[in-house]
C-alpha cells in the first residue's frame, strides 16, 4: 500500500466487456483515524446547500444520472436500494441535517456528498493483493451487516485474491472492514460507465484529505 | 428444384456458431442497457418537470441484488420502465391540467374579486414554489366587507423556522 496514491483495482473480464468504463480506484491512507472538526463544519456546509429540489433535479446530473443508470441495469431499483449519493441526500434531507457517525464515515460522506461518487473504507491489513469487483461464485459467502454469511452466486462483489469482501455498493462487514482504530485504511471509490475517472478521483481526494493526508 | 430446396433448409436448422450468437446477445444486450439509461433520463425529466409536485411513482419490482442481468431480464427490466415513463408522463399532464386550472381560478379573481369570495389558491396549486396562499379579501377589514370593497391579496408565504 502506497498511502496518498491512487491505484487502480482490477475488473472481471466478462464483466468489464459488458460495462465498459466500470472501475475501481483505490487509495492508502495511514490510520487510525482521528476526530477532525473540520470536517463535521464542511459537512455542515455541504449540507445547509441541499434542499428538496437539490434530491429531485440531482438525477438529471451527470454523475448521478450514471449510478442510476447502472443500477437499473443491474437490476437494482435506485428507488429501493438508493444510489450512494441519494442515500446520503436522503439522510440529510430526514434527519434535518449530516449527523456525525464518526470521523471515519464522516470523511466518506463528504466525498460522496460533494462529488457524487461512494468510496468505501477497507482494513488494508486484511486485504490479500488488491481488490477488485467480479461475480460471486456459487459457494463464496459475504457477511451481511448482522455479521451473517450470506451466499448469492452471481451477485457483484468487490473481492481480493482471498476471495469476497463486500457486495457491490456495500459496506464490509466481515473480513476487510474497516474501523476508526485500523492502522491502516484502503480507501475503494466504484466508479460506473459515463463517471470520469477525475471523479473518481476526486472523491478519493476528499476522502482522504478529511481523514487527514 | 427439391435438391436447392432441401439445402437451403438444412442451412436454415444448422445452428449458427455459438462465437456469433454470443457476439449477437452481447450487442443487444449492449443495445437494451443503452435503452434503460436513455428511459431511466427521460423519466428523471418528467418527474423534475413536476416539481415541486411530487409524481410519486411506484418502486419497480427488483432482484436488490446487482447481477449481470441476461437478455429476458433486461427486456423485462426495459418493459417495466417504459410502463412507469408512461405512467409519469400521464401524471405530469394531470398535475398541468390542474396548474392549468388554478392559474384560470386566479385570473378570475382578479378580474373580479367580489364575485370570487372566500377563494384561495395556494402558490403550490399554481405550481410555483413558495407557501404563499392568493386569496380575496375585503379591503379595510370589516368596513370593506360592508361597503363590498373586495381584493386579491397574496399572503407572505412561508412561516420562519423555530
Amino acid at each position: 500500500m502506497n498511502p496518498g496514491k491512487t491505484g487502480a483495482g482490477w475488473v472481471d473480464p466478462a464483466l468489464e466487456a459488458e460495462f465498459p468504463g466500470l472501475a475501481l480506484m483505490t487509495r492508502g491512507c495511514p490510520g487510525p483515524v482521528a476526530a477532525d472538526p473540520g470536517v463535521t463544519e464542511r459537512l455542515d456546509a455541504v449540507a445547509s446547500r441541499v434542499r428538496g429540489r437539490t434530491a429531485v433535479e440531482m438525477r438529471r446530473e451527470t454523475v448521478p444520472a450514471a449510478y442510476r443508470a447502472f443500477y437499473r441495469q443491474v437490476g437494482l431499483e435506485p428507488d429501493v436500494e438508493m444510489t450512494p449519493v441519494e442515500a446520503a441526500i436522503g439522510r440529510r434531507l430526514f434527519d434535518g441535517g449530516v449527523k456525525a457517525r464518526g470521523p471515519l464515515q464522516s470523511a466518506l460522506e463528504l466525498a460522496v456528498l460533494e462529488t457524487s461518487a461512494p468510496v468505501y473504507a477497507l482494513e488494508a491489513g486484511a486485504l490479500e493483493g488488491s481488490p477488485g469487483i467480479r461475480p460471486a461464485a456459487a459457494e463464496e459467502e459475504v457477511a451481511g451487516a448482522e455479521g451473517f454469511p450470506e451466499r448469492s452466486p452471481g451477485r457483484l462483489v468487490v473481492a481480493d485474491e482471498a476471495g469476497p469482501l463486500c457486495w457491490l455498493f456495500g459496506e464490509a462487514h466481515g473480513r476487510g472492514a474497516a474501523s476508526v482504530s485500523s492502522p491502516a485504511l484502503m480507501l475503494v471509490t466504484v466508479g460506473v460507465p459515463g463517471v470520469s475517472p477525475m471523479v473518481l478521483d476526486e472523491a478519493l481526494d476528499i476522502a482522504s484529505g478529511a481523514l487527514g493526508v | 428444384m427439391e435438391v436447392l430446396l432441401e439445402a437451403d433448409v438444412r442451412r436454415r436448422a444448422e445452428p449458427a456458431p455459438t462465437g456469433l450468437v454470443a457476439a449477437d446477445e452481447s450487442g443487444a444486450r449492449r443495445a437494451l442497457r443503452g435503452q434503460l439509461a436513455r428511459l431511466e433520463s427521460q423519466i428523471a425529466d418528467t418527474v423534475c418537470a413536476a416539481f415541486p409536485e411530487v409524481l410519486d411513482l411506484p418502486a419497480l419490482p427488483a432482484r436488490r441484488q446487482a447481477r449481470i442481468l441476461d437478455l429476458g431480464e433486461l427486456e423485462e427490466v426495459r418493459d417495466r420502465l417504459a410502463g412507469q415513463l408512461g405512467e409519469a408522463r400521464r401524471r405530469l399532464a394531470n398535475v398541468a391540467r390542474r396548474q392549468e386550472e388554478a392559474r384560470v381560478r386566479l385570473e378570475r379573481m382578479l378580474m373580479d374579486p367580489a364575485g370570487n369570495r372566500g377563494e384561495r389558491i395556494s402558490q403550490r396549486e399554481l405550481g410555483e414554489p413558495g407557501c404563499g396562499v392568493w386569496r380575496v379579501a375585503p379591503r379595510m377589514g370589516i368596513i370593506g366587507r360592508m361597503m363590498g370593497w373586495w381584493q386579491v391579496k397574496l399572503s407572505s408565504g412561508c412561516p420562519l423556522a423555530t
